[in-house]
């Protein structure tokens, strides 16, 4: 019951928005999108968990970059 | 030869510098608006008038495209420490990532909930349950903010936390020294509270256009009124938390305090610049003559309590004082040498299986820590750590100018509002106007302070940028420095066009 209130709240705020704040949230999906599908795939890995496999291989990666910088 | 890419450590920085600049453009409005409104509706809730309510409507319109428009481009600084900055991110450990998590936990169901309740909650909710959503939309917005602050304020005086070798990163050992940082805990109200000068500036500003074309002037002058009074209790709370600031700056970065006040000697009774400007010394090529108008002990005051107090320069810290017992970076570049070369030889005999030498190792690193960021300079020039002077100057010295007007300009307005003569006074309305864009750069030359103040380090002393980047293509930094360039730049004009809009439809 409180669910189905909860649900009936958002999904009649949702139906009953503005046309701005459709434009607004159209905007919100864009920049997710760019965010998360674009940014993140193909620019921005997470360098230590794709480059190495566990974290044995990663403490010896930043064991060898702190201790060789400007060596 | 050289065997650091600089180019890559600067386009790092620049994108990062970049994306923060750029976040920070939403952030404040809705950190401050959010209390504003929550004020606009106690008022309405209490006295039950119908024009507190259109006037907390209107606000709750610009907070919502501000929200809308500025929400997640935080996120981006996260992907930068996985890509650009993976030797940091590995090295904080923990340390960044609670206080983050929390952040991330608490923005997104403090956010979907209470502001939902604020936006669709109108005749669904009781007044007093809608009132309480606003109240604690606006606390939960701050509260996400105190765990990136308090983040920030670790990489500032790193406190509650120890290295441990085997892993090669910093686990924290006492949360309530991280969360309850000296720095961080006034950097968060300091930085609150400059976003809550800015929102009163906003709402100034936008009010004061609204009079200037005679129009919605009640609801305009409504407006007005609650931000004035709030944005005095804002820039004193700046005012104040800015002293705290200064007195910590002096004692965990005073390279930082030498930089802003651009004090290359030290001295006893220092005078702070009240205006001024920075100048290439031609005696000396690392010196920056500061011309202008002092105030005599005030520095010391600021930073020690004390009218006499020597306050150390530029020269002090990079050379030395012994009479102030100031060791020089050289010596520190020394012992930090110590430290990586200790940390070298613990990890050899660990994995020979010498557990005498280990922990003989073990010690001597530990003894030198402390300056473990400096090792990497050494067969460098010191000067290197000096941050570059004259940005910080400049930051600075504007910053608090501004803040200072925004001081008059607040109390100016609310004794014209209080005497009900601010309409015949244009240019007073004028000046609220065009005050606005001047808080949008205090906020930003804040930033700027802080954060090249204290460079090179990434975590002060700890880490210097050089080693905390990520070895990838300098090409690739260069490339999504300008597509987020494009996108942040594109997201901000759609925040004007529309914020704009709104405003000229009116209330």
């Amino acid at each position: 019951m409180i669910l189905k209130k909860i649900w009936l709240f958002y999904y009649e705020g949702f139906r009953n928005l503005s046309s701005d704040s459709r434009k607004l949230w159209l905007i919100i999906l864009i920049k997710l999108f760019i965010m998360f599908a674009i940014l993140k795939i193909f620019f921005f890995p997470n360098i230590l968990k794709e480059q190495f496999h566990n974290d044995q291989e990663r403490i010896e990666h930043i064991e060898n970059q702190l201790i060789n910088t400007n060596k | 030869m050289d065997t650091i890419n600089w180019a890559l450590v600067d386009w790092s920085r620049a994108q990062f510098a970049l994306t923060a600049l750029y976040h920070w453009i939403f952030v404040p409005l809705t950190l401050g608006l959010s209390f504003i409104l929550a004020i606009l509706e106690t008022i309405y809730v209490k006295t039950g008038n119908e024009k507190w309510l259109q006037i907390e409507k209107f606000w709750m319109k610009l907070f919502g495209i501000n929200f809308a428009i500025g929400v997640a481009t935080g996120i981006i600084l996260e992907f930068e420490f996985g890509t650009n900055w993976s030797n940091y991110s590995w090295f904080v450990g923990d340390i960044f990532g609670a206080p983050l998590a929390i952040e991330g936990i608490m923005a997104f169901f403090m956010e979907s909930t209470f502001i939902a309740i604020m936006f669709f909650g109108w005749n669904k909710v009781s007044r007093k349950t809608h009132l309480l959503a606003t109240w604690l939309t606006a606390i939960g917005t701050n509260l996400s903010a105190l765990w990136i602050l308090v983040a920030n304020g670790w990489m500032q005086n790193p406190a509650g936390m120890s290295f441990n070798p085997d892993t090669m990163r910093n686990e924290m050992h006492n949360f309530l020294d991280v969360l309850f940082n000296p720095v961080a805990v006034n950097k968060f109200i300091h930085t609150v509270s400059s976003a809550y000068t800015f929102a009163a500036l906003f709402v100034v500003a936008v009010s004061a256009w609204y009079l200037l074309r005679n129009r919605h002037t009640e609801q305009a002058k409504y407006s007005m009124l609650v931000a004035s009074a709030f944005g005095i209790v804002a820039i004193l709370m700046n005012l104040f938390t800015g002293d705290g600031s200064a007195k910590q700056v002096a004692k965990y970065q005073p390279m930082k305090l030498a930089a802003m006040e651009g004090l290359y000697e030290g001295r006893s009774g220092a005078p702070l610049i009240a205006f001024g400007i920075a100048t290439q010394s031609k005696e000396n090529p690392r010196k920056q003559d500061i011309h202008g108008i002092e105030i005599p002990n005030f520095l010391s005051i600021l930073a020690f309590n004390d009218p006499d107090a020597f306050v150390p320069g530029i020269k002090d810290l990079v050379h030395g004082n012994k009479e102030h017992g100031i060791p020089s970076y050289r010596e520190r570049i020394e012992s930090g040498k110590i430290a990586i070369d200790a940390l070298a030889a613990y990890k050899k005999a660990k994995k020979a299986g010498n557990t005498q030498e280990a922990k003989k190792q073990l010690a001597l690193f530990k003894e030198h820590f402390k300056d473990f960021g400096y090792g990497y300079y050494y067969g460098r020039d010191p000067h290197e750590l000096i941050p570059p002077v004259a940005i910080t100057f400049y930051s600075f010295h504007l910053m608090v100018i501004f803040g200072t007007w925004f001081l008059i300009l607040f109390i100016w307005l609310y004794a014209e509002l209080f005497r009900n003569k601010l309409e015949n006074k244009k240019w007073l309305l004028r000046l609220a106007v065009i005050s606005f864009p001047l808080g949008f750069l205090a906020q930003e030359f804040g930033w700027i302070t802080a954060e090249v103040g204290r460079q090179p380090w990434v975590i002060q002393d700890l880490m210097p940028n050089m080693v905390a980047v990520s070895h990838i293509e300098t090409s690739s930094v260069m490339i999504t420095f300008f597509l987020f360039l494009i996108t942040f730049t594109a997201l901000l004009i759609a925040e004007i066009k529309i914020m704009t809009n709104a405003i000229k439809k009116g209330f």
